[in-house]
């Protein structure tokens, strides 16, 4: 890995980072709840004005390179893929579900807090069996705003490296 | 979903004839026969006559491999190679494939090496495929070992012709191939330039995908102008491309295996559509506009009239030139039924910060997850299934009937038309009712 996902100790004392994982831990699963019951036009809502957004593999991550699967810069770039694909795409129908991992808090610094998460996205098809479509890491950054949680960053680093097909949703 | 985890929807026995059943219907013109697609026999022909035949294949742009070492694994049809930069500067493409055993011992994406060795039995090829070392090739204590005889020059890994061209490189089987300039024939040569003009390129990532579906149809929905007006609403809505646009519809003139689709802009975001055009489009969605619409900026870089081009070069090779985000794709046919692809996105060395970031923003229209790539990718994912277990066994591309190759209308499949004249005849496939 490259410095950016690298593994780093945990800079957080434990009494915190309790306390964070905890309120992490119910970000993802309001985060994940609106995903998987295709409420796509409430996603861009967990994130901060000016956040990243960016889904891309492994190898890209550990490379440095910056492409994104999807690189939404911004919230108002969020809400216009919400709105594309849910009223203007095109695909086959199918169910989404997030399964979160443990949640790491890193550090706590002025312009947030580094939190890594890992997920997998199974998903199932009409005619299909259901597959684990993407394993990954969320590798976040979040910030408070009015005692509520929001993400100025999610880096969504998949391990998968063959994508099947495609990938509709965010994650 | 991958194709292997298909649950419903094997083929079924009448669409897998062999080649000697592979008669293409009489309207030869105007049908694609189902087995085109799904056919285990007619793949393997494939492999052997087109990606291993006269061809010159995408195997990596330069900008991957620029140090004497570097090395990235990749593939000619389904064929897995390494293509490898040698300390002379030059580059080698040669087989994956240990000549002891068979192991494919080049196992990373990509690399450096000083030299390869089969992690089986330690056999080690140079930076050229050329076998160094074999261990114990004397024995031990005057026991065992290879014959007197054994040369390690005989023993290579298999080596391919090699040539580039303004930091893309291509290998071939053939020795007979034209250069790759005539290859290309002059208008996709100019389009080719236009993008790898010689200015270095600075990678930006990669994509990986299987779609299931046969290789060839990828070609097709680049060389089918018709759907991008109506499957990709959002091309429309936001005025990308409209039927109307100034456009073309390019197939190269000698065989009509590449193409070139190509569309100019308006100057407006969003597009004018007339009432009469509005009828004919299901998928238009008045009104709809982005709150960000930054990434629908065309920031003028080519001496281009298009803002827009999609370039076919076969067999293996997409150049993505959509309006500012740039890639290549890399098709490798994974039997009838799939295709894996590759996908390179780049830039220029010499972009500014806020221009590579307007490519990665540009790049949401691209890719699995793109706004136009995901709806050809599921679009021929429902062909692939429609001709595997269905009665009928036909398609029809009837549309500018009597057009073979290049169309000015986008509402055309006169290059689906032309490449199939080409790829029968490559492929030596009788039409019924013509003389053999």
């Amino acid at each position: 890995m490259t410095k950016t996902y690298a593994h780093r100790p945990c800079r957080v004392d434990s009494q915190r980072a309790a306390q964070l994982r905890q309120d992490i831990v119910a970000f993802h699963t309001e985060y994940c709840s609106v995903l998987d019951r295709g409420d796509l036009e409430q996603w861009p809502l967990f994130f901060t004005e000016d956040a990243l957004y960016r889904i891309t593999g492994r190898e890209n991550a550990e490379l440095d390179l910056p492409v994104g699967l999807v690189y939404c810069e911004g919230r108002a770039m969020m809400h216009d893929r919400a709105v594309a694909i849910a009223r203007t795409q095109m695909f086959a129908p199918r169910y989404n579900l997030h399964m979160i991992g443990q949640v790491r808090v890193e550090a706590e610094n002025p312009d947030g807090i580094l939190a890594q998460t890992p997920f997998l996205l199974i998903q199932t098809l009409v005619e299909g069996a259901s597959t684990v479509h993407l394993a990954g890491c969320y590798h976040d950054r979040f910030v408070e705003v009015d005692g509520q949680l929001l993400l100025a960053e999610r880096h969504v680093i998949h391990d998968t490296n063959i994508l099947a097909n495609d990938l509709v949703y965010p994650t | 979903m991958y194709q292997n985890q298909t649950v419903i929807g094997l083929t079924d026995a009448s669409k897998q004839p062999d080649l000697t059943q592979c008669i293409w219907p009489a309207d030869a013109l105007n049908t694609i026969p189902d087995w085109v697609y799904t056919s285990r026999a007619l793949y393997d022909a494939e492999m052997d006559k087109i990606f291993r035949g006269d061809t010159w294949n995408f195997v990596a742009l330069e900008a991957e491999i620029p140090n004497a070492g570097d090395y990235k694994r990749s593939y000619v049809g389904s064929t897995p190679v390494v293509v490898s930069r040698t300390e002379d500067g030059s580059i080698a493409v040669f087989e994956n494939r240990c000549a002891h055993r068979g192991a494919e011992f080049c196992r990373s994406h990509r690399g450096n090496a000083k030299e390869f060795v089969c992690p089986y039995h330690q056999w080690s090829y140079d930076l050229k495929g050329n076998l160094q070392g074999v261990p114990f090739k004397r024995g031990v204590n005057k026991l065992g070992g290879m014959p007197k005889d054994f040369k390690n020059s005989d023993y290579g890994a298999r080596q391919l012709r090699v040539t580039t061209r303004h930091g893309v490189v291509f290998a071939s089987y053939s020795d007979k191939v034209e250069a790759l300039e005539d290859y290309l024939t002059p208008e996709i040569l100019e389009e080719f330039d236009t993008t790898f003009s010689g200015k270095p390129l600075k990678i930006h990532g990669y994509y990986r995908n299987e779609l299931p579906c046969n290789w060839k149809m990828y070609h097709e929905n680049l060389k089918d102008p018709y759907h991008a007006t109506l499957l990709h609403s959002f091309l429309v809505v936001f005025g990308l491309l409209v039927a109307g646009n100034k456009s073309l519809m390019f197939a190269d003139a000698k065989h009509g295996r590449h193409g070139i689709m190509a569309s100019a802009k308006s100057e407006d975001k969003y597009a004018k559509v007339s009432d009469e055009n509005k009828k004919e489009m299901r998928s238009f969605h008045e009104g709809l506009r982005l709150q960000d619409e930054r990434f629908l900026e065309f920031i003028k870089e080519f001496n281009s009239p298009w803002s827009v081009t999609m370039m076919t070069i076969w067999p293996n090779l997409i150049v993505q030139r959509e309006m500012n985000t740039l890639g290549v794709r890399h098709i490798i046919p994974n039997g009838p039924d799939s295709l894996i692809m590759e996908w390179t996105m780049f830039g220029y060395a010499d972009d500014t910060p806020e221009m590579e970031r307007h490519r990665l923003r540009q790049g949401n229209l691209m890719g699995p997850a793109g706004f136009l790539g995901l709806e050809d990718n599921e679009a021929m994912k429902f062909v692939q299934e429609g001709v595997r277990r269905s009665s009928e066994s036909v398609n029809n591309i009837l549309l500018d009937p009597g057009t073979i190759g290049t169309s000015s209308t986008l509402i055309s499949e006169a290059a689906i038309r032309a490449m199939y004249v080409y790829y029968r005849q490559v492929m030596g496939l009788k039409v019924q009712g013509e003389a053999a």
